[in-house]
């Protein structure tokens, strides 16, 4: 099945280069959406939808000119990118005028490498490098809500302390195909399952929660028999949490756990190698391609085609097919992540990492599963070498400012360690460095690979993006805490 | 509506029929009750870098999501084709969904629908701008950044504006539509180099263009990053703390989220339970309100048709009450307070606030700094969601601003952590600032400084 075909996509991109443009590209997208969710014992807001639309963009040196259409209709679709066109030439005619040299220096190559007629195929997808084994929409509605029940039942049998478990399923699908003026035609069908269980224990006047999530670009497969592991993990980090002393305060070293640990990576790092940070010298990483940042042993790939991993999708939202990007090798800053134009821009391969939460958005560079690649030590020599320290477990989220590399974790799992040994839960600690400073610290990374679902929010847009690392040991870093 | 056929406001009135067919298509399937939501919307963003566009783009959307009632049951499908037979599929998903759900005895559409008198949501002058007058205000606001002296980057420049229109129609026969423009740029500036790079947001709104003062705009982007130039991580201490306006937005935000009943009676509020108490400084003064003239969030009625109205929060240092929609109005045996909140078409109504206000007070920003004396001046905060209890309140979030000393700014601080706990930080507010102003991050609310008596500051 094609949403749209190659002789109207033709005439679409025909039609947006009607008054210049270097590139043009439209993009099509069909997508299906289901969440239900269970509360406090009643599954409650069951929600469902279906959305078609295009995008049509066109690049003129340095400018992008866009626009979006609900529906993908012949007759809005052209309309789209006469209008799209439109954009151009306004701003050529202004541009002429009062920029001179500077915009006319490009804009004369306009080409529409796939003319009307052609019947090009579709670029096949990679074959099953994310199969599906159990398509979520054909699964019954029952099912799932006999999952949500498990999951429930689960948590609340974790303990009396267990006051409130909620439990939800969300479910996707996105047929998306790209056509663009060099010729390329490709496509990919998206489909994505996640089941996440949140838990509030509460004794003795003291609450906490706990939650965890397990989502792939999978079916129902994933979590079909997941529920009881996922609610347990769940609960233990509730129950865990209500013991929890207050978190020390000051310079210490911290072993970040493996999985949701690697939102560490994603924030203070990843943020800062997307090429348009880059671009923009919005990114402490600018000038450091090369450098040693870290210490030889210390490994990070970017891998949007790792087999149906939550960040991975066969080809990326500009038909770049997904790969396995190093990004710091033996601890050498090695690659920048790129869409198409920070490639072109930069004279580097295009990475895969064009990304867009949907066709009302504009791609731009985007992490898909980033990790650090597996060490030599064990957790227990990582911890054990450690007099007074902080073990962080997970984090409830982070956030960084690309530009100085600056972030900030909540540790919603953390541990004080103390003599070589994994001793009381704390609870209000954060982390606060810079991406630069806490590379450089790294001292020791186990062999534990694991990686969480997490979502990344860039430019106004939410992203699905894997996190991921084994147990990595940082020699030192600012603990802020709740105990000054 | 009487200005919906004024230029740049599109009309509502075919919306209204095309939700009326929702409504009808969901009785037809076989609902007991139907609500549909219908929006249309053209819109566009001028994103400028280094004195030339980077990024024009022209978006027209629209969509119907449609609430289906069997019994005491409901779901919800939304859909982007506005064709009978889209409507119908649409009204088929909300059916399908609804017959999964458990019964919820409260869930109901509103008994008194209504539409509230907002004044200024639509304005005509919108119509009068080109794009090219836009690109230049964008253009205007980055040179405004960029000519103060010490600005190393201007990373954004950024316009945006929008045209809406959105209908509700139900089958107690309520029907109503509305027009809105909105026009939004933010910049965003930098001061410094390398590891010393500090950034610096400075944002404007209104209903059209010519609301927005581009030099202003600019100037605070770079005002915000220069006034952190050099910042170096201080020492821990305990000391007064003043939050400027976006780091009270911030803060306010978050409390917002945690008065909707919603979350109270999920037990997943701080506040449960403490209607009438003291839970602030009496110098605090928190408000909803869904009809405020300048509030981007501003409309005549709620997600679920119910007349936005002013609701007192917080108020003389009391909790005064939380925010209701329908459902968990009858839950409480309370009115909704019209807080119904949709994101889109394509969530169903939920509890949410309008336009979050924290009244300003009487004493300049000079004023807070000289009782702060030997304290802390936060301009931004990072990790706020994540770093917070919400059912504790507890909370321990990133933050950079500058120190004060002798009751004057001092030198800037970076890397450091604010922590807390939420009520504990109400009852330490000493006094609110005059400078009120909108602050359209992550939700609308205008909010003025405030000074807190102290807090846990933690650097090296």
């Amino acid at each position: 099945m094609t949403l749209v075909d190659h002789d109207l996509a033709a005439r679409v991109i025909e039609r947006a280069l009607r008054h210049g443009g270097d590139f043009a590209e439209l993009y099509v997208e069909d997508r299906h959406g289901f969440t239900v969710s269970l509360d406090d014992g009643r599954v409650e807001r069951p929600r469902g939808g279906s959305e078609r639309g295009a995008s049509v963009r066109v690049v003129l040196g340095e400018a992008t000119y866009f626009g979006h259409v609900d529906g993908l209709a012949e007759g809005p679709l052209l309309e789209l990118a006469g209008s799209v066109a439109a954009g151009v030439r306004a701003q050529r005619r202004e541009g002429e005028s009062r920029f001179g040299a500077r915009a006319r220096r490009s804009g004369s190559g306009a080409r529409a490498a796939l003319a009307p007629g052609d019947r090009t195929a579709l670029l096949p997808q990679p074959a099953g490098s994310h199969p599906i084994t159990e398509p979520p929409q054909e699964v019954a509605a029952e099912r799932k809500v006999e999952l949500l029940r498990a999951g429930d039942a689960a948590a609340r049998a974790a303990g009396d302390a267990i006051a409130q478990a909620t439990v939800g399923y969300v479910e996707s699908r996105r047929i998306v195909e790209v056509f663009n003026s060099d010729g390329l035609a490709a496509a990919d069908d998206r489909t994505r399952t996640r089941l996440s269980v949140q838990a509030i224990a509460r004794r003795d006047g003291r609450i906490e929660t706990g939650s965890e999530t397990r989502g792939g670009h999978a079916g129902f497969e994933l979590v079909a028999d997941a529920a009881q592991e996922i609610a347990g993990a769940a609960t233990r980090k509730a129950l865990t949490m209500l013991d929890a002393v207050d978190a020390p305060t000051g310079r210490l070293p911290v072993v970040v756990g493996n999985g949701f640990g690697g939102v560490l990576l994603h924030e203070a790092v990843g943020h800062g190698l997307e090429a348009d940070a880059v671009h923009k010298r919005a990114s402490v990483y600018a000038d450091r391609l090369g450098d040693q940042l870290a210490v030889a042993g210390v490994t990070a790939y970017d891998d949007g085609a790792r087999p149906n991993e939550w960040g991975s999708d066969g080809i990326d939202d500009e038909g770049t097919p997904t790969q396995r990007t190093t990004v710091i090798e033996d601890g050498r800053l090695t690659s920048f992540l790129h869409d198409l134009r920070s490639a072109r821009r930069a004279g580097a391969q295009p990475t895969g990492n064009g990304r867009r939460e949907s066709f009302r958005h504009l791609p731009v560079p985007r992490m898909t599963n980033t990790y650090f690649a597996p060490g030599e030590a064990s957790v227990e020599e990582l911890i054990g070498d450690v007099d007074r320290g902080l073990y962080a477990v997970s984090f409830g989220g982070g956030q960084v400012e690309p530009a100085t590399g600056d972030f900030v974790f909540g540790v919603s799992e953390g541990y004080l360690i103390e003599g070589g040994r994994v001793t009381a839960p704390v609870r209000g600690a954060t982390l606060v460095g810079s991406g630069l400073e806490a590379l450089a610290a790294i001292d020791g990374i186990a062999g534990d690979l694991a990686i969480a679902t997490g979502f990344c929010g860039k430019a106004g847009q939410s992203v699905p993006a894997g996190v991921g690392q084994p147990h990595v040991r940082i020699r030192e870093l600012t603990v802020g805490g709740t105990a000054a | 509506m009487s200005d919906a056929t004024a230029a740049g406001c599109a009309s509502g009135d075919d919306l209204e029929s095309l939700a009326g067919w929702g409504v009808e298509a969901a009785l037809s399937a076989g609902a007991g009750e139907a609500e549909a939501w219908c929006e249309r919307s053209t819109s566009r963003r001028i994103r400028v870098y280094d004195g030339a566009v980077e990024s024009l783009s022209d978006a027209g959307g629209r969509g119907i999501g449609i609430r289906a009632f069997l019994g005491e049951r409901s779901g919800y499908g939304y859909g982007t084709d506005l064709t009978a037979d889209g409507i119908r599929a649409t009204a088929r998903i909300a059916l399908d969904a609804a017959a999964i759900a458990d019964p919820d005895e409260h869930g109901a559409l509103p008994a008194e629908p209504g539409v509230a008198d907002v004044e200024g949501l639509c304005s005509d002058a919108m119509a009068g701008w080109t794009t090219e007058r836009k690109v230049e205000l964008a253009l205007a606001v980055e040179r405004a950044a960029r000519g103060r002296p010490g600005v190393s980057q201007v990373e954004n420049a950024v316009y945006s504006d929008a045209e809406a229109s959105a209908a509700i129609a139900n089958s107690r026969g309520f029907a109503a539509a509305y027009d809105a423009t909105r026009a939004f740029a933010y910049a965003s500036a930098f001061a410094g180099e390398g590891e010393d790079l500090m950034t610096g947001l400075g944002i404007g709104l209104g209903r059209d263009p010519g609301a927005l003062d581009a030099a202003a705009i600019g100037h605070e982007a770079a005002d915000r990053a220069l006034a952190l130039a050099g910042a170096r991580q201080p020492s821990s201490r305990r000391c007064p703390v003043v939050l400027d306006a976006f780091v009270a937005a911030s803060f306010a935000g978050l409390i917002g989220s945690m008065l909707s009943a919603d979350a109270v009676q999920r037990g997943r509020s701080l506040f449960a339970g403490r209607e009438g108490e003291e839970v602030a400084e009496p110098a605090l003064m928190l408000v909803d309100d869904g009809r405020h003239p300048d509030g981007p969030a501003s409309a005549p009625f709620d997600g679920e048709g119910s007349a936005t109205r002013r609701t007192p929060l917080i108020e003389g240092g009391h909790l005064r009450g939380f925010l209701y929609d329908t459902r968990t109005a009858r839950k409480d045996g309370r009115c909704s307070t019209a807080n119904a909140s949709r994101s889109s078409y394509r969530a169903a109504p939920s509890v949410g606030t309008t336009n979050l206000l924290v009244e300003p007070g009487e004493a300049p920003l000079d004023e807070l700094l000289r009782r702060a004396g030997e304290g802390l001046y936060v301009t931004d905060v990072a990790g706020l969601h994540s770093g917070v209890n919400p059912v504790s309140g507890t909370f321990s979030v990133g933050a950079c601003g500058r120190l004060i000393e002798g009751g004057e700014l001092a030198g800037p601080v970076r890397e450091i952590t604010i922590a807390g706990d939420l009520v504990g930080m109400l009852r330490g507010v000493v006094a609110v600032g005059s400078g009120a102003r909108w602050v359209p991050l992550g939700g609308s609310v205008r909010a003025a400084p405030l000074l807190i008596g102290e807090m846990a500051v933690s650097g090296s």
